[in-house]
């Protein structure tokens, strides 16, 4: 009797594994935590509940520069992921590297899947896509640099909290007022070289490298020490000297100094909204990035960052038609308009932002729309993005550059000459070491 | 010495057969990586080594040319320095009072030989949250004293940072060591010298620390070598080389190239200069410092 059980639960459990196994699975890596982290579960969840034929298992593979590693050997290995989140400087490598990857847009097609690049919004789709009008990889998480402030230490400081500065001498300005009623950490920024060089540049609409700031061509050079540039870095070189500027740290680990609301005023991510409205416990708000309003053409449009998601190469053709899948499932402006709601990323479709304005949503939390109207513009070859060789290490030397010029070892002009030399030696070895 | 005993072995093939593992290990964890290094210095490839091209000695003029890579040399040089004097010097100090202590002496040495359980990263990061500009509590303290820590923009901090992480992180395997070597001090020796009339700071100087030289001396080899290749996780931790590249020692650039630029071959090419250095020293501690070692 007891035999006879056991093989029926055998059987059981091995009719089970088979039903298992017809699922296809489809890997995925990512490099999102916390509130992002959720939102990536929840929407392979709702994939996953939406269909029986694929599974999507998302793995958190550390932060975007460890996980791209990871990706790296995994590939040389052979046991890469079916999609990958590259976030946006690793674009230019994956661009470079033939047959690691295999077009958005191809894999689309092939599945069956009509696949518009024009129904996305021009400046993401146009950054993800090839000289030659293919879709490489499929716009995830975009985002762009947006100008958080504390309203509470506003109304302290006797600030206008309507109307938050939207020019850089009004960031000055409101800086000292905060440092006169005792805020010690008037103005911060994150991701230093993004938001003060890179974003900056498009925002004025001035190159900050030449062939459109490399999407034209990959022998692409560095002018990131114009007369604006070093104007702009000398005078919050000289905010860090007055204490109304203080340096927090590379990468997004000021954000935290903002949400613990020892910083009132940031500029980073518009990704950072989500972990702002969970956990700050002080009244925000979402503005402009600030510019100089005697440039001509300023304000013109801000630069995508975030990640996109890259289809490898080397899988199965099932595989493929279940990531054409899912990401077809991703573009449906209903959840693209959820997720924009959620995170405060951009919705990459147009649909989506229409879905977004006519919820009412913009409305509700005034300050959201900040992101999307900076990036919905029409854009000049100047504006258009970003996109370098090497853009890890570039983004190294422009921390470490600037740094120099906080702590007042450098002043803003050899600093900025030190990133366009430093930085175009990369740029010749990239292209070199690619041979393009 | 004239009469050193020799075992010979009678067999011809027993003793390579004995050796045989241990050639192994070294065979395939250091000859056959380091080989691989030697041969990736002279290529260039992109990050998913799809094309591979051979460049001769490119990787290295690059290095020569690089004006931030000779100043990294300082960096090492300063930051070794350091670490090995500190790690000797505390762990030295903190051996002789352990010796000392006659209750409680397991809990005192289980205590100081638990760094070293800790990983590189984690000691980093342990001390960069205890130092952290604006949430470290030592830094709050340092604050509430009137002195201004931010080794975020300040060099000389930042490098105090990753000295004391990676001392502390080392300071077991020091202790153990001089543990070992004090304990093995004939006892009649320190009495003889205690009856003599000498004190402990005597004895200590006359006695002990030249008995522990070859252990010092050892010590001094294996901290250098510590110091030159295990301690790019504490620096990518607590500082990330900066502010700009001032801590950005030698073998955190191996690092960063390798693993975050995936530039291998250049990584390759750096970590070969740093094998060359590290060969080079070990052979002049032996040349010299060595003479002033009693065996």
């Amino acid at each position: 009797m007891k035999s006879k059980f056991s093989a029926l639960a055998l059987a059981a459990a091995l009719l089970g594994a088979a039903s298992a196994q017809a699922q296809t699975e489809i890997q995925w890596w990512h490099s999102m935590t916390a509130v992002n982290g959720e939102w990536v579960n929840d929407l392979a969840a709702q994939f996953n509940a939406s269909q029986k034929e694929y599974k999507v298992v998302p793995t958190y593979k550390g932060s975007y520069d460890v996980s791209f590693t990871a990706a790296v050997a995994a590939f040389r290995a052979g046991q890469a992921p079916h999609i990958l989140q590259v976030f946006e400087v690793g674009t230019a490598t994956m661009m470079a590297s033939k047959g690691v990857s295999v077009p958005v847009g191809k894999v689309m097609t092939d599945a069956g899947y009509k696949f518009d690049p024009k129904a996305y919004v021009p400046a993401v789709a146009g950054y993800y896509t090839a000289p030659n009008g293919q879709m490489l990889s499929f716009p995830f998480n975009s985002s762009t640099t947006v100008f958080y402030i504390n309203k509470d230490a506003f109304k302290a400081a006797g600030l206008d909290t309507s109307k938050p500065p939207t020019t850089w001498p009004e960031v000055a300005l409101a800086a000292a007022k905060l440092k006169a009623s005792g805020h010690k950490c008037p103005f911060t920024t994150a991701w230093q070289g993004w938001t003060q060089l890179e974003s900056f540049s498009t925002w004025h609409n001035v190159e900050l490298a030449t062939r459109s700031n490399g999407l034209a061509g990959w022998d692409a050079r560095l002018k990131a020490n114009s007369p604006l540039h070093v104007r702009h870095i000398e005078n919050l070189g000289n905010m860090a000297k007055s204490g109304l500027f203080i340096y927090k740290g590379r990468a997004n680990t000021p954000e935290a100094s903002f949400v613990s609301g020892e910083c009132a005023m940031i500029t980073t991510s518009s990704g950072f909204y989500g972990n702002v409205k969970k956990n700050a416990k002080f009244d925000f708000a979402v503005s402009t990035l600030p510019y100089y309003p005697d440039v001509p053409g300023a304000p013109q449009n801000t630069v995508i960052g975030g990640a996109s998601l890259w289809v490898m190469s080397g899988k199965k053709a099932d595989e493929y038609k279940g990531v054409a899948k899912f990401f077809d499932f991703l573009s449906s402006p209903q959840i693209q308009s959820e997720s924009h709601k959620r995170t405060g990323y951009l919705p990459i479709t147009l649909a989506a932002y229409q879905l977004t304005e006519k919820s009412g949503f913009y409305k509700q939390n005034p300050g959201t729309d900040t992101a999307v109207n900076q990036m919905i513009r029409k854009v000049t070859d100047k504006s258009r993005g970003i996109r370098l060789g090497n853009y890890v290490q570039i983004r190294t030397i422009e921390d470490e550059e600037l740094e120099q010029v906080w702590n007042g070892k450098k002043t803003a002009k050899e600093a900025l000459d030190s990133v366009v030399t430093r930085g175009n030696e990369l740029l010749e070895r990239f292209q070199k070491a690619n041979k393009l | 010495m004239a009469a050193e005993k020799r075992v010979v072995f009678r067999s011809s093939w027993l003793p390579w057969v004995l050796l045989a593992p241990q050639f192994a290990v070294i065979l395939v964890f250091f000859f056959w990586p380091a080989a691989q290094a030697l041969v990736q210095s002279l290529q260039q490839s992109d990050a998913f080594g799809t094309s591979v091209e051979w460049v001769g000695l490119e990787n290295f003029r690059n290095l020569w040319n690089d004006s931030t890579y000779i100043a990294s040399f300082w960096t090492t040089a300063v930051f070794s320095v350091l670490v090995a004097f500190f790690g000797i010097a505390l762990s030295l100090l903190l051996a002789v009072f352990a010796d000392r202590v006659i209750k409680g002496s397991g809990f005192y040495r289980t205590l100081l030989i638990w760094p070293y359980a800790v990983a590189p990263a984690v000691a980093g990061v342990l001390w960069l949250f205890m130092f952290a500009p604006s949430v470290g509590i030592v830094s709050y303290l340092l604050r509430e004293w009137g002195y201004e820590w931010n080794s975020l923009l300040n060099s000389g901090q930042a490098m105090a940072l990753i000295v004391m992480a990676a001392v502390w992180k080392h300071l077991s395997y020091n202790f153990l060591f001089f543990l070992a070597g004090l304990q093995s001090i004939p006892h009649s020796l320190i009495e003889a010298a205690a009856i003599d009339g000498a004190h402990p700071w005597r004895r200590f100087w006359t006695i002990q620390f030249p008995l522990l030289s070859p252990t010092t001396f050892f010590l001094l080899v294996i901290n250098i070598i510590y110091a030159f290749f295990d301690t790019f996780a504490i620096v990518d931790a607590a500082t990330q080389g900066g502010p700009g590249k001032d801590t950005a020692i030698l073998v955190y650039r191996v690092y960063y190239d390798g693993f975050k630029a995936l530039d291998l071959g250049g990584s390759a090419a750096q970590s070969v200069v740093l094998m060359v250095i590290v060969v080079a020293l070990t052979v002049l501690q032996f040349r010299f410092v060595e003479k002033k070692v009693n065996y």
